[in-house]
């Protein structure tokens, strides 16, 4: 039993029932497919064709296809490799660290984060693998003797530390996520009619009937997965940091840089999170699910995040001076005032100032400007990371090979393609797969419905919602001072 | 073999907690019970002991450790030796990553393995199940029956438990 504080704003809106959560979830899972899903999966799928062309041009013509040079090899592709791993972190985050805390509200968020978390984890994988020019020959990374002899591969190497931390990551992410679709693809296979949809779920589903025993192992399972991912995703950011820090480059070799790129990993993903709710929330209905309150909120980790990421901008500079070392002081002059100062400008204004209006309810609270400022902070972070890279590159210790970098078209079509590819994953997820997690979502639902009507709002914001219960309700007469 | 079972139909989870811990007071076996969702205190309730499932996790992450440790200290340190940016040939710091990535690769793995093997969890082409309601509103409890379990009276537990419907299916194989 469960003992909240009356004034708690409501999980879910609407008065729901545990049928009207089923239904609401389930409804387009089994329609057929609208015209608004088929317009924006052509549009991902035409990205996504772009992604095939630049990858075709990348592997037959080789790594000159991008506008790499010898002082700059590193660029664009390691620029999206941090992005897209950076957006991934804060579905780990939604549905590990706030399960620990028990923030109740991640329930309806979580299924769909972790969903980001995955094809974000794949978007960037396939920057490093199409970097190493035979991505055939991508197994070498792994500890096997080469073919000459029995050289093994350097554990030395923060490069390979990512191999392994990001294997590791994508892998233990997909079966968090796997099991806790299991029950909701049981509910959709018991309300399938066509035979393809019961074969299928049924599949999906193995053989899971929410026994007591199942659901208490479920729980256990949930609880040490979430124990062990929250170490794991602030490793995984942590050894991203590192292929920059362990180097002698200035402007790389900086301690601050592990929870710097973790928070700003959390940071970029949770404006990713909010784009994506904000555009499902009503194109599938979910408004009731996924309320105002959720978007508040996520906005103000969105601040948190990004005030660490601004204090490590400032600090970033201010060692650079206190250190007295002439090159990092000229890496980061050179970022600001240099030919890249309009990187660093973009970077600052987006990251730094913008999460910053988030401080004011009425932003906060409203989805249009939420909507702008997640879309805001995503650009912001893919500049972060191209400053991070490619100034800190260009000019080092020997000004004799001081160069420019400029993209080639194919550099774009990659990075536009893995924005098609993540789109199509997203919305292939979003038609066959259940969006909310039915069965946590459920579990949460008295929280509202008992608690729910009792709040008397304070602004427009909060008028109290009508209790409307379709069918039974979902809390039956009971006398719960019997229980507590 | 086909089974009998009778089954008491809740609608409410706090309704079907009471109810377990009242059925099973009355010396009914109660065969299983099924929730939409995770239920707290129903595991008390019905007696399930705790999953040792923790402990098989300690153990997979235990084996991930020592396998990350060994692999690194065996194939840098005995080999093929070689020195890297001045580092001695066994360099524990920095084989610290590579061990802590394959503790949790180990550890979540294993356990989830064990989860689904232990629950006997695998793709099937259908699932029969005792009432499709029970991954949707209603809580089930089932209760094996056969001719000589009087009906009238587990009937009468479960109404005056609060069951909603009192329902009798066969199953084989379940």
């Amino acid at each position: 039993m469960q003992h909240v504080s009356p004034v708690r704003e409501p999980l879910v809106t609407g008065g729901k029932t545990y049928h009207d959560v089923t239904q609401d979830v389930c409804r387009q899972v089994e329609a057929a497919p609208n015209i608004r899903w088929m317009a924006a999966l052509s549009v991902a799928l035409l990205l996504l064709g772009v992604f095939f062309y630049s990858v075709y041009r990348t592997l037959w013509y080789g790594i000159g296809e991008w506008g790499l040079n010898k002082t700059i090899g590193w660029a664009w592709d390691i620029t999206n490799f941090v992005w897209w791993v950076g957006i991934g972190h804060a579905g780990t985050l939604i549905s590990a660290v706030l399960l620990l805390f028990r923030q109740k509200w991640r329930t309806s968020i979580n299924r769909a984060a972790e969903a980001m978390t995955i094809f974000a984890v794949i978007c960037a994988a396939m920057f490093p693998v199409l970097h190493m020019g035979r991505p055939w020959l991508a197994y070498w990374v792994f500890p096997l003797q080469n073919t000459f002899g029995s050289l093994w591969v350097n554990f030395n190497s923060p490069l390979l530390w990512d191999v392994f931390a990001i294997s590791t990551y994508f892998t233990v992410s997909l079966v968090f996520w796997y099991t806790g679709l299991v029950p909701d693809f049981a509910t959709i296979r018991d309300r399938a009619k066509g035979p393809i949809a019961k074969v299928a779920y049924s599949m999906l589903s193995m053989g899971w009937k929410g026994s007591a025993k199942h659901w208490s192992r479920y729980e256990t399972v949930s609880l040490i997965l979430a124990g062990v991912s929250t170490p794991l995703v602030l490793s995984v950011h942590t050894i991203v940091s590192m292929d920059f820090a362990t180097s002698v480059v200035p402007g790389w070799h900086t301690t601050i840089f592990p929870p710097y790129f973790v928070a700003g990993a959390i940071f970029s993903g949770f404006a990713m999170v909010l784009t994506l709710m904000l555009i499902t929330r009503v194109v599938f209905k979910l408004e009731d699910y996924i309320t105002i309150e959720h978007i508040a909120l996520m906005n103000k980790i969105m601040m948190v995040t990004g005030s660490i990421v601004g204090v490590a901008y400032i600090t970033e500079f201010f060692i650079a001076w206190y250190s007295q070392v002439e090159y990092e002081s000229y890496a980061f002059i050179n970022r600001a005032t240099g030919p890249y100062w309009w990187a660093y400008a973009a970077m600052m204004t987006c990251n730094v100032i913008t999460p910053q209006l988030v401080w004011f309810r009425k932003v906060r609270y409203s989805i249009p400007l939420t909507f702008v400022l997640s879309i805001i902070v995503n650009i912001g972070m893919w500049f972060e990371r191209f400053v991070i890279i490619v100034t800190s590159l260009h000019r080092d210790y020997l000004p004799s090979s001081w160069a420019m970098f400029s993209p080639t078209i194919i550099d774009v079509g990659i990075y536009v393609g893995t924005i098609g590819l993540f789109f199509t994953l997203f919305l292939l997820f979003a038609k066959f797969f259940p969006v909310i997690n039915m069965a946590e979502v459920k579990s949460v639902l008295k929280y509202t419905v008992d608690n729910g009507p009792t709040y008397t709002g304070r602004d427009p914001h909060h008028a109290p919602q009508p209790v409307t219960t379709h069918g039974v309700p979902a809390s039956a007469p009971v006398n719960y001072d019997k229980h507590d | 073999m086909t089974k009998r079972f009778a089954l008491g139909i809740f609608e409410d989870e706090d309704v079907l907690l009471h109810a377990v811990e009242n059925v099973r007071e009355a010396g009914v076996k109660i065969y299983e019970v099924f929730t939409p969702f995770p239920i707290h205190g129903i595991d008390d309730a019905l007696g399930i002991e705790r999953s040792r499932l923790p402990i098989a996790a300690f153990f997979f992450g235990l084996t991930g450790l020592s396998f990350a440790l060994w692999m690194q200290i065996y194939m840098l340190g005995f080999d093929w030796p070689m020195i890297i940016g001045g580092k001695p040939h066994i360099a524990l710091p920095a084989f610290i990553p590579v061990t802590f990535e394959l503790t949790v690769l180990f550890c979540c793995h294993g356990m989830v393995i064990t989860f689904y093997a232990i629950s006997k969890l695998y793709p099937r082409w259908k699932t029969p199940v005792l009432d499709v309601r029970s991954t949707d509103d209603k809580f089930v409890m089932a209760i094996e029956v056969n001719e000589n379990t009087d009906m009238n009276k587990l009937t009468q537990i479960l109404r005056e438990n609060g069951a909603s419907e009192v329902n009798q299916k066969e199953m084989s194989k379940f």
